[in-house]
């Protein structure tokens, strides 16, 4: 309607608290001023939102509020982000009636990442409401009364919580500040990007706040402020704090090559010359198989595809293969003709009911803890959990059912009817009439979000699917670890599988698009580290990944082996390479990541560290070293015509919007063999569920894709699915490059600094 | 952490009339103050627990109320007003005979841990002002002979 009310203390989606009396209104026959945040709307009501009346008294509460407020905005971390000073800004109560001394208290550090500043705040409850309703944490309280009220932490001088700093982005003033972030920069002095979280594998968008350093472009700042995400208003520690990584003492800046033993130093065209002569002779000695390549869980979905592409088409080998944390082959099979059967993260904010099977979202997938507790609290949504431990969201279940660890598969055969293992399951906390019970529930519900962990796999999966068939509306939703974990899935990173799910035994689809492939099923990483340990693996390409230091492989196996690495850091794997290439992070480059759901969303540009590459350029470029035909790797060139703004229209004079709709219109030549975006023009012609609006995705929208129409398939042996096991402050190898996911006391897996030993 | 049946009767019996179990701490938090003397961490911890509430919740309420307190108190709190009434009819120049002769001030309490001194609101006695409150007993028209008689009462009471 346009009509701005003007308020601190509202927020949408938390409880009403009435407390700034900034919303405050006439409405006709009610004898006073009335705070329209907590009046109902009622059939012929009168309201004045804007009168002298209610100007007055707004400016009058302003005045209270600067009070005891400190005036000096020029030094204020939120100076030129502040509620409160857009209002006086607004209001125009510049002068103050007061004589007396401002109520002063020195400020508080409350955690590594979390600053109190007492006289700042302004007591609009917003902090204490979201930790408590929100996150469901409660660290934050209001002590004392009166004048004297004052925000306090749990642990009466600093905080024992999640350090999700959501406190900090809902506080409207300057009173709780980021540890990370405060007194680095004013807010006007950085460029916000918009790009999807690097960390687990919800796919939150974060807003990163860059400004130009010494070495190319630093994020000082994460938050979500366009609230565009799907993650609404919501982010965890590591999408608000860890993107610290960057800019690590350890950070690789320069290529490195094994000589006489010892990595050393070396410039990026010997390094590609090396790897492209290594490459080409194993491959035209030895044949593709004898070269094992390993993808990654964080680079972009342009990556992963060029990777598959490259190894099948180029290094002639089907030994791919990725650190695989959910069993989504699994799911494609299952799914495989069935239409619209799993879920959004934002259909599970709307789900009247929710089935959780497994994992702990409360640390393994803070956002989607988010969506059902805010869907429990603010739509009654009934939650159901399936668990080996009493995991934190039982407190929001409408049903929450004990199981012994490893049962959940025989629990998903108890809900489809099987009811031999039922006395398995009963136990004190869960009798036998409570199972029934939940199981009649469950079965009721319509509509149904069920989402489940990795301890479901292969038949399992298909087990489930085959259940919630058998239920009216239900979707599914398959909960892996990383952030780009379900691409590094469709981007065919396996040994049986190419793009799409598509067997490599039966791709006719590729074999014509890329050209002559092997037949043979490849290795899986397991059988690349037994290859090498016979001799016959004698060459690895690894991007992005470190299976030696994740997956406990035995980095001897490799000592024949010619290793090449694509890494930010010297890890467990990059320490036993011949050729290390410095890699830039996917907070460095462009593309698109698809989050556990199956959303696709856009990854943006937003730091920089000079000297380092993008994985996609660096596979390209030894591509290119191998005497390889780079324009049939990526189809780029393919823009035929150029636009100098006379198609503008509409969108005439605006210069963004003009570059976003030219790039939709593939109006944009894409000029360089490094344009990830050319390959996502194949992706979307080729991959299966991925042709979505390219309109919609470079608006930077979600937008969720169909699984079903992917290839059939194949069922993967169970024991190659290894879970992270991360929580809210660890993060794979990445996390113990983060500073301040290190710094937290909560971090029980906090590590030293020297993290490659 | 133990209390005494009395308590456990009557905390038994508060969770009845609330519709929820939160709604009993404010109660629940005299009764304990009075059976322990003062709101203790330990105290906090056990409501908490049987309330369900955090402890940072508890402490939120405990400090909003001037009534309940964390710190020790002395075994008698004589808690003298001084709202207009009693004002108008000496009762500042009351507190601050009880300031000398106790020799603590506001929230103080004496060493050998009897008293504890504290300048109140209106306590409903306006009609007999001035006048002072100690424990949960009323005391009325007061002079500063008759507040020293009631105080000497006291420590005898209080050192048999």
């Amino acid at each position: 309607m346009g009509i701005e009310v003007p308020s601190f203390c509202y927020y949408p989606g938390l409880s009403l608290q009435g407390a700034c009396r900034m919303c405050v209104v006439k409405i006709e026959k009610m004898p006073k001023l009335q705070t329209a945040c907590t009046t109902t709307v009622t059939e012929g009501m009168i309201v004045a939102t804007d009168s002298d009346e209610v100007r007055q008294a707004r400016k009058a509460m302003v005045e209270l509020l600067l009070g005891n407020h400190p005036l000096d905005c020029p030094v204020c971390d939120a100076g030129g982000e502040c509620e409160l000073q857009d209002m006086t800004f607004s209001y125009g109560a510049a002068e103050s009636k007061y004589m007396e001394a401002k109520n002063h208290k020195e400020e508080q550090q409350w955690s590594p990442v979390v600053y109190f500043d007492r006289p700042r705040c302004i007591l609009c409850y917003r902090c204490v409401r979201v930790c408590g309703e929100g996150m469901d944490v409660w660290a934050l309280g209001v002590q004392n009364r009166g004048v004297s009220s004052i925000i306090a932490p749990n642990e009466s001088d600093h905080l024992d919580c999640e350090e999700c700093g959501m406190c900090i982005d809902i506080c409207p003033v300057g009173a709780l500040t980021s540890g990370a972030y405060r007194y680095k920069t004013r807010p006007w002095e950085m460029n916000h990007v918009g790009t999807i979280c690097t960390h687990c594998g919800d796919g939150c968008k974060t807003t990163l706040g860059v400004r130009r350093c010494d070495t190319g472009a630093e994020i000082v700042r994460g938050d979500n402020r366009d609230k565009s995400g799907i993650n609404n208003d919501f982010l965890c520690v590591k999408g608000r704090y860890a993107f610290d990584f960057a800019h690590h003492k350890e950070r690789l800046t320069e290529p490195l090559v094994r000589k006489n033993g010892k990595l050393t130093p070396a410039t990026w065209e010997e390094a590609f010359e090396l790897i492209g002569k290594r490459l080409r002779e194993v491959r035209d000695q030895d044949g593709g198989s004898a070269i094992g390549v390993i993808g990654s869980n964080r680079t972009t979905n342009e990556e992963n595809y060029l990777l598959s592409k490259f190894a099948r088409s180029v290094l002639k080998t089907n030994n791919v293969d990725h650190h695989r944390t959910a069993d989504y082959p699994a799911l494609a099979a299952a799914l495989h003709g069935k239409p619209g059967k799993t879920a959004s993260m934002r259909d599970v904010l709307n789900a009247p009911a929710i089935l959780l099977i497994g994992n702990d979202p409360t640390n393994q997938h803070p956002l989607l803890a988010w969506q059902i507790r805010t869907n429990v609290r603010l739509r009654r949504a009934k939650l159901y959990v399936i668990n080996a431990a009493p995991i934190k969201l039982r407190r929001q279940a409408a049903g929450f059912a004990l199981v012994p660890a490893g049962a959940e598969t025989k629990a998903v055969a108890f809900l489809a009817g099987d009811d031999s293992m039922l006395d398995q399951f009963v136990s004190e906390t869960v009798t036998r009439e409570a199972w029934l019970a939940l199981r009649e529930k469950i079965r009721g519900e319509q509509n149904m979000v069920i989402a489940f962990g990795s301890e479901l796999r292969g038949h399992d999966i298909e087990a489930l699917v085959n259940f919630a068939s058998s239920l009216t509306g239900a979707k599914l939703i398959s909960l892996g670890d990383y952030a780009n974990s379900r691409g590094a899935s469709e981007m065919g990173l396996y040994p049986d599988l190419l793009p799409g799910y598509e067997p490599v035994a039966s791709a006719d689809k590729f074999q014509k698009e890329w050209d002559s492939l092997p037949a043979e099923t490849g290795l899986s990483l397991p059988q690349m580290a037994e290859a090498a340990k016979a001799g016959k693996l004698k060459a690895l390409y690894v991007v992005g990944s470190n299976p030696i230091g994740r997956l406990g492989i035995d980095p001897f196996v490799f000592s024949k082996s010619f290793v090449v690495v694509q890494d930010m850091f010297l890890t467990e794997t990059a320490n036993i390479a011949d050729v290390v290439l410095p890699a830039a992070n996917a907070y460095e480059k462009t593309g698109t990541y698809t989050n556990t759901c199956g959303d696709l969303q856009l990854v943006k540009k937003a730091g920089e560290v000079s000297n380092t590459k993008p994985d996609f350029e660096m596979i390209v470029r030894i591509a290119d070293a191998m005497g390889s035909d780079v324009s049939g790797l990526v189809p780029f060139g393919s823009g035929t015509h150029s636009d100098m703004g006379q198609t503008r229209g509409a969108q005439s004079g605006e210069a963004d919007r003009h570059a976003v709709w030219l790039e939709a219109h593939n109006l944009e030549p894409k000029m360089t063999p490094f344009d990830p975006m050319a390959i996502l023009d194949e992706i979307q012609r080729v991959v299966s569920g991925y042709d979505v609006s390219r309109v919609n995705l470079l608006a930077g929208n979600d937008q969720h894709l169909e699984i079903a129409e992917s290839g059939a398939s194949s069922i993967q042996p169970p024991e190659l699915i290894v879970p992270a096991h991360d929580d809210l402050f660890s993060s794979g190898t990445l996390g113990r490059y983060s500073k301040t996911l290190n710094s937290v006391f909560e971090n029980k897996t906090a590590v030293p600094e020297v993290a490659a030993d | 952490m133990k209390f005494s049946d009395e308590f456990e009767a009557r905390f038994t019996e508060m969770l009845t009339h609330y519709p929820t179990r939160r709604s009993a701490l404010v109660p629940t938090l005299l009764y304990a103050q009075d059976e322990v003397g003062n709101l203790s961490d330990e105290v906090i911890a056990e409501l908490a627990q049987r309330l369900d509430l955090t402890e940072l919740e508890v402490r939120n309420v405990i400090s909003y109320y001037s009534m309940l307190t964390t710190k020790p108190r002395g075994k008698y709190n004589v808690q003298v007003c001084t709202n207009i009434a009693c004002m108008l009819r000496g009762g500042e120049e009351l507190l601050g005979h009880c300031k000398k002769k106790l020799g603590i001030g506001h929230k103080g309490t004496t060493p050998d841990g009897l008293f504890s001194l504290e300048e109140v609101e209106c306590i409903g006695a306006c009609s007999w002002a001035p006048a002072a409150q100690v424990n949960y007993d009323f005391h009325e028209n007061l002079t500063s002979a008759k507040m020293d008689q009631i105080l000497d009462e006291y420590k005898k009471k209080g050192t048999q």
